[in-house]
Parts: C-alpha cells; sequence; structure tokens
C-alpha cells in the first residue's frame, strides 16, 4: 500500500516546472509501477500508465489526467552576481519577496528572492509592490562564482518544505496539482483488486500551466471513450468567497459547462451521491482551466469530466489541502470505474 | 576555565549556536527561549549572572587586575515578528506587526505561532481571482490573515507571538536566517565572555525590547553603571545594483566590507574617543572595517548612552543584506573580523581612554 501523504510529500520536495517534469515523473512512475500493466513516457514528457481492464478486447477506455507540473521562474539575467527572473505559470510577484528557492544551476543552488530598497528603484511611491522585474535572487556566492554557474534560463523552483496541520490539512508549494496525481494514485490503489470491465489510462500530464500540452497529446495517443480532468479548484478562505469557490475538506467538486458532458457528469454525480462522498456543483461559464479544455477538442472529440480538489491560496507557495479530498476525489474516480458498464457509452445521452 | 590568553574564533560551534538561536523565537520581552538558550551557554565562564526586572540577561567577568575599566556589551535578544490580535472563524487570525517589517514580505510565507512554534501560512488571493490591476497595489496587513488550518484554532489564541519559519542555513560563506539581527550579535556576546580580556571588567548584557523603544537596554546600562560601552548588533547592508546601473549611493554598508562602525544614527553620535581607538586598532591589526552610512537606524546605545550621568557608546554591527525580512544573509567573513575587531580593541583598551580630549 502507497502511504498516500508520505508519496505527496516526497513529491511535493520535487522539482518539474512545465517541460521540466523529470524528477516529480520518476517519483509517481515508481509509485505507480507495481499499480499498473505498462508505462509509457510520451514525447513531451506526459507519463502515460495502464491497467487492463477484465473485459473482452477491444475494451473501453477511461483516461484519468492529473497534470504533474508546478509554476517556478526562469532566470533572465545575470548583473554582479544577483539574478533577474520572470514566471513560468501565473505568479503574483507581491508573494515572492523573502522566498527561498532552488536555482536550478550547473548545480542546484539554494538562494532567496527579495526586493530592492525604495531609493535604488525608480521614483515610486513608497511600499508600492515590487514588479517582477526589479525583483532579484542572491544566491550568497560571489558575483564570478555566480557568472560561473549560472545561465540565462536556468529553471527556478520554490524550495520551501510542505507542514502538515492539525487534521491532515497539508500546505506547502505546488500542490496544484500534485494533490490530484496522488488522488489518482488512491484510485489506483483502490482498483488494485477490482475487476473493472474497461482499461485505465492514468495520466500525469506535462506542460499544463503553460500549454495544455498534456492535455492535448496523452488522448491523441491513448484515443480514450472518456477522460476526466483530475485538478484543483479554489477553496473558500481569505480573498476567496464568491460562487467560484467551495469550502476546504468539505468534499470535491464537479465541474458544470461546455467542457463537461451532461450524461457523464450524471453518472458520476450518481455514483457521488450513492456513497455518500459530498460533492459540490462548480460552474464553468466559459469553459474549465484545465487539461479538460485540451482534452475534449482531441481528435474527433473526447467526452469529458472535471474534478476539483478545494485548495486554499492558489499559485502561492503556501497552497492548503485537506488529505480528505485527496482521498475522496480517488475514491469517487475508483467506485465509478469499478461499475462501468461496457456499453457506458452507447447508453450516454446529450439529453434526459 | 578556559585560559584567557586566546584569542576567541568562530567556527563550527558557534556557527551552530548562531543556528541554534536564529532558529529560536523571541520578541520584545518575550524571548524566553532565546534566554535558555544563551544562559545555558554563558552560565561556566560567568562570575554572575541574573536576569533582571525586564528580562535582560546581565553576566558579568571580572577583570585579572584592580581599577580596571568597567565596559559593557550589549546584544539585544529580541527580533521582530507579528502578535495574533484578534481570532475569526476556521483558524484564521488577524496579525500586526512588532517590530519594522515591511508588509510586502508576509503574503505567502509560512509561520510558527507561539512557544510551541505552531505551523501556519499567511496566504494571499488566487492570481485566478483578481482583477487587471489589482496587482499594482499592496496587500495590507488589514486583508491578510495567519492561517493554522480549519481544525487548528485552538493552538492558537490573541497575544500569541508569529515569526518567520524560515530555517538557519549555511551556503558557502554566507549565513541565511530569520533573526540574525541580532542573534548574530548574542553569539558574538557570548563568544567574548567565554574568552574575556583580563583587562577590562566584562559586563554582558543581553536585551529585551530593542526593537521597540531600546527598553532592556536602557535599565541594563542603570544596573551596570558602566564607564563605557559597546553596542554589538546587526545592520543593513543594500550593496546590489541599482535597477538602471548607476551608482548606488544607499548601500549603508556592503557584504565582505568588514565590521560595520557606526558614526551617526538616529539615535546616537558615537563617542569620538572610543571611535579613534576603534580605527587605531582595526588599521594596526589589518581588520578590515567600513564605517556604516551615517543616517537612519539606531542600536542600543541610543538608550545606552544617556543614561544616569553618560555613558560613552559606540556600535558595531555584521552587515546584512534584506534585514527584518524572513531572509537575512550576513557573510562569515564580516562575523569573524567584528569578534576579532571587538576582542582586540577590548584587549588593547587604554586605561586613559575617557581622559583624553
Amino acid at each position: 500500500m502507497t502511504d498516500i501523504k508520505q508519496f505527496l510529500n516526497e513529491l511535493l520536495s520535487l522539482p518539474g516546472l512545465s517541460a521540466y517534469e523529470g524528477p516529480a515523473r520518476e517519483h509517481i512512475a515508481s509509485a505507480w509501477k507495481p499499480l499498473v500493466d505498462e508505462m509509457q513516457v510520451s514525447p513531451i514528457g506526459s507519463l502515460h500508465a495502464l491497467k487492463k481492464g477484465y473485459g473482452s478486447e477491444p475494451r473501453p477506455r477511461i483516461l484519468l489526467a492529473a497534470h504533474m507540473d508546478a509554476i517556478g521562474l526562469m532566470v533572465t539575467g545575470v548583473t554582479d552576481g544577483f539574478l533577474s527572473f520572470t514566471e513560468i505559470g501565473g505568479i503574483d510577484p507581491r508573494l515572492l519577496p523573502g522566498l527561498r528557492v532552488t536555482v536550478h544551476a550547473k548545480r542546484d543552488l539554494p538562494g532567496v528572492i527579495v526586493m530592492p530598497r525604495d531609493a535604488l528603484l525608480p521614483e515610486r511611491k513608497s511600499e508600492t509592490p515590487v514588479e517582477m522585474k526589479y525583483l532579484f535572487i542572491d544566491l550568497g556566492l560571489s558575483a564570478a562564482e555566480t557568472a560561473e554557474l549560472v545561465q540565462i534560463g536556468d529553471l527556478v523552483s520554490f524550495t520551501q518544505e510542505p507542514m502538515e496541520l492539525p487534521n491532515d490539512i497539508i500546505t506547502g508549494h505546488s500542490l496544484d496539482n500534485r494533490v490530484s496525481v496522488a488522488a489518482v494514485t488512491v484510485c489506483l490503489e483502490e482498483l488494485h483488486n477490482v475487476q473493472h470491465t474497461w482499461d485505465v489510462w492514468a495520466v500525469a500530464t506535462a506542460q499544463e500551466e503553460e500549454t495544455l500540452g498534456g492535455g492535448f497529446t496523452a488522448p491523441f495517443a491513448i484515443r480514450p471513450d472518456l477522460a476526466v480532468a483530475i485538478d484543483v479548484t479554489i477553496a473558500k478562505g481569505p480573498g476567496a468567497s464568491d460562487w467560484r469557490t467551495f469550502p476546504l475538506g468539505k468534499g470535491v467538486s464537479l465541474g458544470i459547462g461546455s467542457n463537461v458532458h451532461p450524461g457523464f457528469f450524471k453518472a458520476v454525480k450518481e455514483v457521488a451521491d450513492k456513497l455518500d462522498i459530498p460533492v459540490h456543483n462548480e460552474l464553468m461559464p466559459r469553459g474549465s482551466g484545465t487539461d479538460a479544455l485540451a482534452m475534449q477538442i482531441v481528435a474527433d472529440g473526447i467526452t469529458t469530466l472535471v474534478i476539483g480538489i478545494p485548495l486554499r491560496y492558489m499559485h502561492t507557495p503556501v497552497e492548503m489541502v485537506a488529505m480528505k479530498d485527496i482521498q475522496r476525489a480517488g475514491h469517487l474516480l475508483a467506485s465509478f470505474i469499478a461499475t462501468l458498464p461496457v456499453d457506458f457509452m452507447q447508453n450516454l445521452k446529450w439529453d434526459d | 576555565m578556559t585560559a584567557k590568553t586566546l584569542s576567541p574564533v568562530i567556527d563550527k560551534e558557534q556557527i551552530a549556536l548562531l543556528e541554534q538561536l536564529s532558529n529560536a523565537c523571541g520578541i520584545l520581552s518575550d524571548v524566553g527561549e532565546v534566554r535558555k538558550i544563551v544562559l545555558e551557554k554563558i552560565q561556566p565562564y560567568c562570575d554572575s549572572v541574573k536576569v533582571d526586572a525586564l528580562g535582560n540577561i546581565l553576566a558579568t567577568r571580572k577583570a585579572q587586575q584592580p581599577g580596571a575599566l568597567r565596559v559593557m556589551l550589549a546584544a539585544h535578544m529580541d527580533e521582530v515578528g507579528f502578535m495574533v490580535v484578534e481570532s475569526e472563524e476556521g483558524g484564521l487570525f488577524k496579525l500586526v506587526t512588532v517590530g519594522g517589517i515591511d508588509v510586502r514580505y508576509l503574503p505567502g510565507k509560512p509561520v510558527l505561532v507561539g512557544k510551541d512554534h505552531v505551523p501556519g501560512v499567511i496566504g494571499a488571493k488566487p492570481i485566478h481571482l483578481m482583477k487587471s490591476d489589482e496587482m499594482q497595489t499592496a496587500m495590507d496587513l488589514d486583508g491578510l490573515r495567519l492561517d493554522v488550518g480549519p481544525d487548528g484554532g485552538d493552538k492558537v489564541k490573541p497575544g500569541d507571538h508569529v515569526y518567520f519559519a524560515t530555517r538557519f542555513q549555511q551556503v558557502g560563506s554566507s549565513l541565511v536566517g530569520k533573526a540574525l539581527d541580532d542573534r548574530i550579535g548574542v553569539v558574538t556576546l557570548a563568544t567574548l565572555l567565554q574568552y574575556a580580556p583580563a583587562n577590562i571588567e566584562l559586563l554582558a548584557a543581553f536585551t529585551t525590547q530593542e526593537e521597540i523603544g531600546l527598553r532592556g537596554a536602557r535599565v541594563a546600562a542603570y544596573g551596570f553603571d558602566p564607564d563605557l560601552a559597546i553596542v554589538l548588533d546587526s545592520t543593513p547592508a543594500h550593496d546590489y545594483p541599482s535597477y538602471d546601473g548607476s551608482e548606488n549611493r544607499y548601500f549603508n554598508t556592503r557584504l565582505d566590507a568588514g565590521p560595520a562602525i557606526y558614526v551617526a544614527d538616529t539615535g546616537t553620535i558615537s563617542d569620538p574617543r572610543l571611535l579613534q581607538h576603534l580605527f587605531r586598532v582595526a588599521v594596526e591589526n589589518g581588520i578590515p572595517y567600513q564605517i556604516r552610512q551615517p543616517g537612519p537606524g539606531g542600536t542600543d546605545a541610543g538608550s545606552i548612552h544617556k543614561q544616569r550621568s553618560g555613558i560613552p557608546s559606540v556600535s558595531i554591527s555584521v552587515p546584512g543584506r534584506y534585514a527584518h525580512s524572513p531572509v537575512m544573509v550576513s557573510r562569515l567573513s564580516d562575523w569573524r573580523n567584528s569578534l576579532t575587531l571587538v576582542h582586540t580593541a577590548l584587549t588593547t583598551l587604554p586605561q586613559d581612554i575617557l581622559q583624553r580630549a
């Protein structure tokens, strides 16, 4: 049995920025290996893992997609030993001063992000936010050492270790979307001794934060009948209270909107209700900001669904999630798959 | 007891003590955790140790000769941080800053709360919910919350102090920590007690309440009634490039340029006789030093020099970048040279220094 919390904590400590998912991918592969029948790494770095169904061939396929890439920074300049940088993924520059980072240079170098004092910046009102272009990373090394080790384009990961808060709440960076990778792992564990009919493709997608690259390419390679994007959604908390947000630790969300097939939604919702798994309707009036957006329009189109795990402080280094919701997402997926009839697609309806 | 002729050094033992002290937590007079570590360390080397009404540690080493000058050395134990002031539902709390912290350093940081170091975070609104111009405005304290998790609220209460959760780290010749200001001075002072010069009466004050009001030092100086005082502190270095490549004229101090000697700051004009002695000792012994740019800021000297009928005072700081942030950075070389400068200045202190014009 995989200890999910331990697996997640280890995964959170590994770098894996968009297009450089290697360290995260290897760790996921080693956790999934005993749970699946075959695994491939896609040409752009997604991990495709197949757990074969028990039905007769050709079997229908369901794809579970959780992106494994993390947001971070990239070096844009080296001046007198200080590094300037830009973002990989959407980052609020107001969060950065005072953070510890790892610069993936000729070797991994610890550094700190800091802001210059106002006297060394363009004329400005004091204590206004410092734009990203004026922030810098200090490695604590001499200018010569820094120039020797670092080059423009080097990646920068957040380094803060995850922390555990009471009642199985985890906080740290890159919980978006490593928690969904953990949820897929929970699902694979649960299916381990289950005679499910369908083939299950567990995929840790690459490059979601920048291009949805994995979301576009995994379904093309796999050609699933059903595809589920498992991603984080915004939990209620300071600064987040409107209709787009859901309580932390009180259940998962199911997307409603153009990227979600209503028949697929209904079937999963029925399973959740039967099992008393609390689910919230997540309204997506213009579309989903997840891999589902890409997966739905691959090849001749795919029937998709979005499951959301509520997370506080999204895209900050102190994202927060409840282990309970990770377990719920995994359990819901496994329970749905365990009861998926071979003729599900034939009976799938657009309208009631 | 250690031989008195030995020169003190900053080595593994001192760095380990700094690590322990930088990771420890203490604000204003709430410095019990720091005080306990310091007391344990210095007890074996002192002729007397007491904790006074403000929580200062007052420790002495007697001189080995009669009529020796009574020299007060001060380093403050308290650091900057926050206090929990209001409790809300679900493990959320309002904070105020204690000491000069730039609120722009808060969002997105892990923190520790109270004596038990309860973990928490200061979160921020997800970028996904922001309006386009929202990032132009700084997040103010009213909008930020301490979050210890939905089920963690009963471990925290208003009145608890909150600290950045940064753990100390040595990176090459750099030292990174949340509370180098002024635990670095505390370790220097503890080391000087261990290697006390025989020619002076050493009066060591590990002070409280420096960050607001210089209050601990005020009563410590009254209690000691010294002939003169040297304050060991930490001061900002802003020695990085200007945004447009122009000359940086506002550096305050620079890393790797030696101990920063204060001539004048907001609270003190340093005693010229003590200054001349420090400069002479540094030059004669080839100890690098720099003069801190006169200007805003201050140390315990601000309250010490005005105590009783007046106490000639000077301050010497280890420079550090990003003071009062979660990640202050100092250099080993500056720390070593600070210790050497102070120790040498004390062992060569002229008996008649205060009689000079």
